[in-house]
């Protein structure tokens, strides 16, 4: 029996993988290495010296992937058993038809040439596809890898995502302070030092680090907020759920209703302008537009003063509350936790979800952020004295072509011939029912016009095409997207000619593929990538320790008949006359090697040690550097100096000192919605709290369904990687709770609204709406606010009762069936999952 | 002399993230290591479990997790019910159960009173922990649960050594066993693990502000402490005996002095507390 130890990297951080005789034994941290590896950075703060563990802390899932990588995978190629491509499709079966296994090249040839028909019978239009995020990773296997590349050679139908997990940040804060090129989210530097070094007190607001804060980046900065802790800053948190940061490291746990939270921020500067709590010098002269701002607070606009009296009815908080809390804040060197790398989720996800973002700003802006200890921050990303000087490139930093940084040709953003989009949330209906008109480019990251862009689908015009054929690449959306009974009825839909499911598992939407095509995970072929680099929008936005550098070496060979995604791709191109183009002769090797002479690993190590050792631990920036800390430039008025705003269009200019909106200034009047929107009536040039179109006060509704559900990014799984395939996940009481041999998704309720119901700990129930019913298995706790239930989004196991009938209750737990397709506003094509009215009864079979 | 390997858990340091349990999981469920354990079904056994404790009542609520798993004891009851040498401790101190002698001695899961002992029944055997000697042996530095640890909750080392990490923590800290009152020499050891609080919120009722620097003093179980509330009238009272009366007394000048009782039956929210003039 023999032993080999490989270097990889999974979404949740670098593992060293033990394999014994071509199986996975173990996964354990990257140790670093104190002789071999560049030493770790020192903060020294308040008398003390920090300096971070020498390994990797891999996020939780990550350390079931021994599991995760064996189990409920798609083995061999699938056809559905009622599909046949030459007479009866039968779509209608979708979702409950068997399915037969095939030899690759009949799946392949069957898939290339479904491909020829529909473009000459439809045009190239009228293929979609999309991949999910977060599932393999790797910089040339990754969501912007093969698919991109293949398909932009070939034409499709680009699939817009809609920026799902941040969408009231982007839709609302661009027009405050631009930052379009980072999607709305704040810069992120340096703040670490600071926040140690200054830091009184943190409001996280509608975050919660300890579940999600990560991004890719495993557990690393968890350490930093023990310290924070053990320094005695203050963590206020807000959040109708006692969250997992709350719950454990909270000073201060205040729950306003969901979808109340711009009340909130209006009722804490009313008080701020009442006592004169606030910072002159930054609203004079780093703002535009203030005094307007002011007149709605003070009640001078529509007679309504934001008094904390006022916003108490709407929120739920007593006003004595929120009068501590606006004097506490203006008290203190305080960091707000939310608009930060990656302080998503929540209260931006909800009707009107661009309005708490953009307060928070006008609240930072009052309290002068960019000053020591006061800054847009939360104990996660962007913080690390780690030098992203060192080139390397991160998985988006190319757009929907990675392999073009390095190819002769890139074929993005000019390669795919179509210009036709599908979009995410929308594409039920561009299936069903057509012609589809939505406002918004998705990601909206090259300029701030692409928000307010028409589109049409089909496009008008001859190139136009109705959309016939989706190649899924991963299957999650039926979990993360809305309503999403709505996938079902699509699936099954007759305009929809050719459904293609290409992964590694099972999803909830594999089972609706004509043709199933089993890729294999990182696990089973190399590649190169730095450890939680996303590149492009999020452009060096590390929130770990150490940037280290990874050739993720193969651990075994591809389980069963799965292939590389790359290699499925290469196998379609050629079968279409486009495999030169996609590969340009190159073996997957020659391309690692490109990306590593591309960066500056050349200037450390060569390829063949790189590729044996498997990893470079980039090293840390040098003591004596001064830090370059998010906005102090601006607050101090110099021009942006931060190494990480490369994409920073003011960058080098003679703007640098300036935000980029039109005024350079935090601008309380947008002039970006006045110039573009001005008819917009649900997104006005200054932000204010508007009532949910539905909520605590949708009274029609609230009859029926009387409990608000939210539904936040689960702590246990990423989107819907990990759950249903790592079972050990399921013996973890937050994540699953087994009954009777099944292992239900957990629904947190309080004991007030369980009581009134019948409900006990442990029961199994029904929420339920107009949309759909979920069972679930209640959990009875403190944790929520009255009134308001909790249940993570993502799970992973679509198991509806009749099976492939929508609406049939799912006792999977996918709570976004539950959930409202309706967008933020007419104007922001963005979910709102958070604001969801359920009721809940005990269930009965 | 010989070494002693122990564990010390700081319960505060714990966020609950699993990575302890699942890292177990990791090394040994499906993957036997002869000479020290047979192989953790894949479900079903918890050689390190993470006990939740959710503290207090809306909107006062606090959750600790307490990791629990074999203790190593000095005196193992586990040992003293085994047959023929089937459990027995290393030099090291680490206790180990024979997956050979073991085999059918279902007593031994019984004698265990903190219940980290599991039944196999396809292989009728019991197991747990083996504090991963079987990894440690091989030159590793720490069990995986100890190693895959994001905060350093969990340290590990040799507590005869007096200048390991661990033997300074314990003459700082003072850690202590889980229950002292089972009397079995743990070798994992404790910090921070919650006890009751007594919490309020005082609040000014001719102005309904909160009230910030009001001293409020605890009375009971022999002792009294003191403490101001903090900018939200807030107060909490932590570490105290459970099952325990006492009584809160709220003092603020030119306002009425408010006297509470509360029994630590479990934690206490004694709710909005207005003061009058």
């Amino acid at each position: 029996m023999t032993e080999q130890v490989f270097i990889q990297c999974a979404v949740g951080g670098p593992v060293r993988v033990y394999v014994k005789d071509g199986v996975i034994t173990r996964i354990r941290p990257l140790v670093l290495d104190d002789k071999e590896d560049a030493p770790s950075w020192t903060i020294n703060a308040r008398g003390r010296r920090f300096s971070p563990p020498r390994k990797t802390t891999l996020q939780t899932f990550t350390v079931t992937e021994r599991q995760r990588i064996y189990e409920n995978r798609i083995k061999y190629p699938m056809k559905r058993k009622h599909f046949d491509p030459n007479g009866e499709r039968h779509p209608e079966l979708r979702g409950k038809d068997e399915f037969v296994r095939i030899s690759w090249d009949e799946a392949l040839d069957i898939v290339a040439s479904e491909i020829k028909r529909i473009r000459e019978e439809y045009g190239q239009a009228a293929i979609t596809a999309m991949t999910s995020s977060h599932h393999n990773w790797g910089f040339l296997h990754y969501k912007m890898g093969p698919m991109a590349r293949f398909y932009n050679i070939l034409g499709y139908s680009q699939c817009l995502d809609n920026p799902d997990s941040w969408e009231g940040w982007h839709w609302g804060t661009s027009h405050v302070w631009g930052h379009w090129w980072r999607l709305g989210f704040a810069e992120q530097s340096e703040l670490l030092q600071d926040a140690l070094k200054h830091t009184e007190q943190i409001v996280y607001w509608s975050v919660d680090p300890n579940s999600t804060s990560y991004m890719y980046s495993g557990q690393e900065n968890l350490i930093w907020r023990v310290w924070m802790k053990e320094l005695g800053i203050k963590f206020i948190v807000i959040d109708p759920y006692c969250n997992c940061t709350a719950s454990t490291m909270g000073d201060k746990w205040i729950a306003p209703r969901p979808g109340t939270d711009a009340a909130l921020a209006e009722a804490i500067a009313y008080v701020w302008f009442q006592e004169d709590t606030y910072d002159h010098f930054f609203v004079e002269n780093r703002t535009y537009g203030f005094d307007e701002w002011k007149k709605i607070i003070l009640g001078e606009e529509d007679g309504q003063p934001r008094t904390p009296q006022w916003a108490s009815e709407i929120t739920g908080i007593p006003a004595h509350t929120i009068i501590a809390l606006a004097r506490e804040w203006a008290s203190k060197k305080t960091m707000l936790a939310a608009g930060s790398i990656f302080g998503a989720t929540g209260a931006c996800r909800t009707a009107y979800g661009t309005e708490w973002p953009r307060l928070c700003i006008y609240l930072m802006s009052m309290q002068g952020f960019g000053k020591p200890g006061v800054n847009f921050w939360g104990g996660s990303g962007g913080a690390a004295p780690i030098d992203y000087r060192f080139k390397f490139p991160g998985y988006s930093d190319n757009g929907w072509d990675a392999m073009g940084l390095v190819a002769e040709k890139c074929y993005f953003p000019d390669g795919n011939p179509v210009t036709q989009k599908t979009y995410r949330i929308l594409l039920p209906e561009i299936v069903m029912n057509p012609p589809v008109k939505w406002t918004g480019e998705g990601f909206c990251g090259n300029n701030i016009e692409q928000q307010f862009r028409e589109f049409t689908c089909p496009e008008e015009g001859p190139n136009g095409a109705p959309i016939k054929m989706i190649h899924r690449h991963g299957g999650s959306f039926i979990s993360t997207m809305t309503e999403t009974n709505r996938w079902v009825r699509m699936y099954q839909h007759p305009n929809l000619e050719f459904v293609v499911m290409q992964d590694c598992h099972w999803q909830s939407e594999t089972m609706f593929g004509d043709i199933i095509l089993p890729a294999s995970t990182n696990f089973e072929h190399t590649d190169i990538s730095e450890w939680g680099s996303a590149g492009g929008y999020g452009k060096n936005d590390m929130n770990g320790n150490h940037r280290i550098i990874i050739y993720q070496q193969k651990c075994i060979e591809p389980l069963w008949e799965s292939k590389p995604d790359y290699e499925i791709y290469r196998l379609l191109a050629a079968r279409l006359g486009i495999e030169d183009k996609y590969t340009e002769g190159n073996s997957m090797e020659d391309w690692e090697r490109k990306v590593f002479e591309y960066s500056d690993l050349p200037k450390y190590t060569t390829f063949e040690e790189f590729k044996k050792k498997g990893y470079f631990v980039v090293p840390a920036m040098p003591e004596d550097e001064e830090p370059r800390v998010s906005f102090r430039w601006f607050y101090e008025g110099r021009p942006n100096d931060l190494y990480s705003e490369v994409l920073n269009p003011n960058h080098g200019t003679d703007r640098a000192h300036l935000l980029a909106t039109p005024s350079g200034k935090v601008e309380f009047v947008s002039q970006t919605l006045q110039k573009y929107a001005p008819e917009d009536d649900e997104r006005l040039p200054t932000a204010r709290y508007i009532p949910s179109w539905e909520g605590h006060a949708t009274k029609e509704l609230t009859e029926k369904f009387p409990l608000q559900m939210i539904s936040p990014h689960p702590r246990f799984s990423y989107h819907t990687h990990y759950d249903n395939k790592s079972y050990w996940l399921d013996d973890i009481p937050q994540h699953r709770v087994k009954k009777d041999g099944y292992a239900y998704w957990p629904v947190r309720i309080h004991p007030i609204d369980a009581e009134e119901r019948g409900i006990k700990e442990g029961d199994l129930v029904k929420l339920y709406n107009d949309r759909a019913t979920v069972i679930c298995i209640a959990h009875v706790t403190e944790r929520i606010r009255p009134g308001t239930v909790h249940s993570y989004e993502a799970a992973a196991k679509y198991d509806p009762l009749e099976p492939g009938k929508p609406g049939s209750p799912d006792r999977g737990g996918l709570v976004n069936m539950l959930t409202p397709s309706r967008t933020l506003s007419k104007r922001v094509p963005g979910e709102a999952n958070n604001s969801c009215l359920v009721e809940i009864a005990k269930w009965q079979e | 002399m010989s070494k002693k390997y122990g564990i010390v858990i700081d319960v505060a340091k714990c966020t609950g993230c699993y990575a302890c349990f699942l890292a177990c999981k990791d090394e040994n469920c499906g993957e036997a290591h002869p000479g020290y354990t047979e192989a953790q079904p894949m479900t079903g056994q918890y050689w390190l479990n993470i006990t939740e404790v959710e503290r207090g009542t809306f909107p006062k609520v606090k959750i600790s997790h307490i990791p629990k798993l074999c203790n190593h004891c000095d005196n193992p009851g586990c040992m003293q019910m085994a047959e023929n040498g089937a459990v027995y401790k290393r030099d090291d101190g680490i206790v180990i159960i024979d997956p050979e002698k073991a085999v059918g001695q279902k007593q031994i899961v019984n004698t265990c009173p903190y219940r980290v002992i599991f039944w196999n029944e396809e292989k009728q055997l019991p197991q747990k922990c083996d504090l991963c000697a079987h990894f440690l042996d091989q030159g590793f530095e720490k069990p995986r649960c100890v190693e895959m640890c994001p905060t350093g909750a969990l340290v590990f080392g040799d507590l005869n050594d007096p200048n390991s990490e661990i033997s300074k923590l314990v003459a700082e800290k003072k850690p202590y066993p889980l229950r002292p009152e089972f009397e079995l020499g743990d070798n994992v050891l404790y910090l921070n693990v919650p006890k009751k609080f007594i919490t309020g919120t005082v609040i000014y009722k001719d102005t309904d502000q909160c009230a910030k620097d009001v001293k409020v003093t605890l009375k009971g179980n022999g002792v009294e402490q003191s403490l101001e509330t903090d900018v939200f009238g807030d107060f909490w009272f932590e570490g105290l005996e459970s099952k325990t009366d006492y009584t809160v007394e709220i003092e603020a000048e030119g306002y009425k002095k408010v006297c509470l009782q509360a029994r630590t039956m479990k934690d206490v929210d004694l709710g909005e507390i207005f003061l009058e003039k």
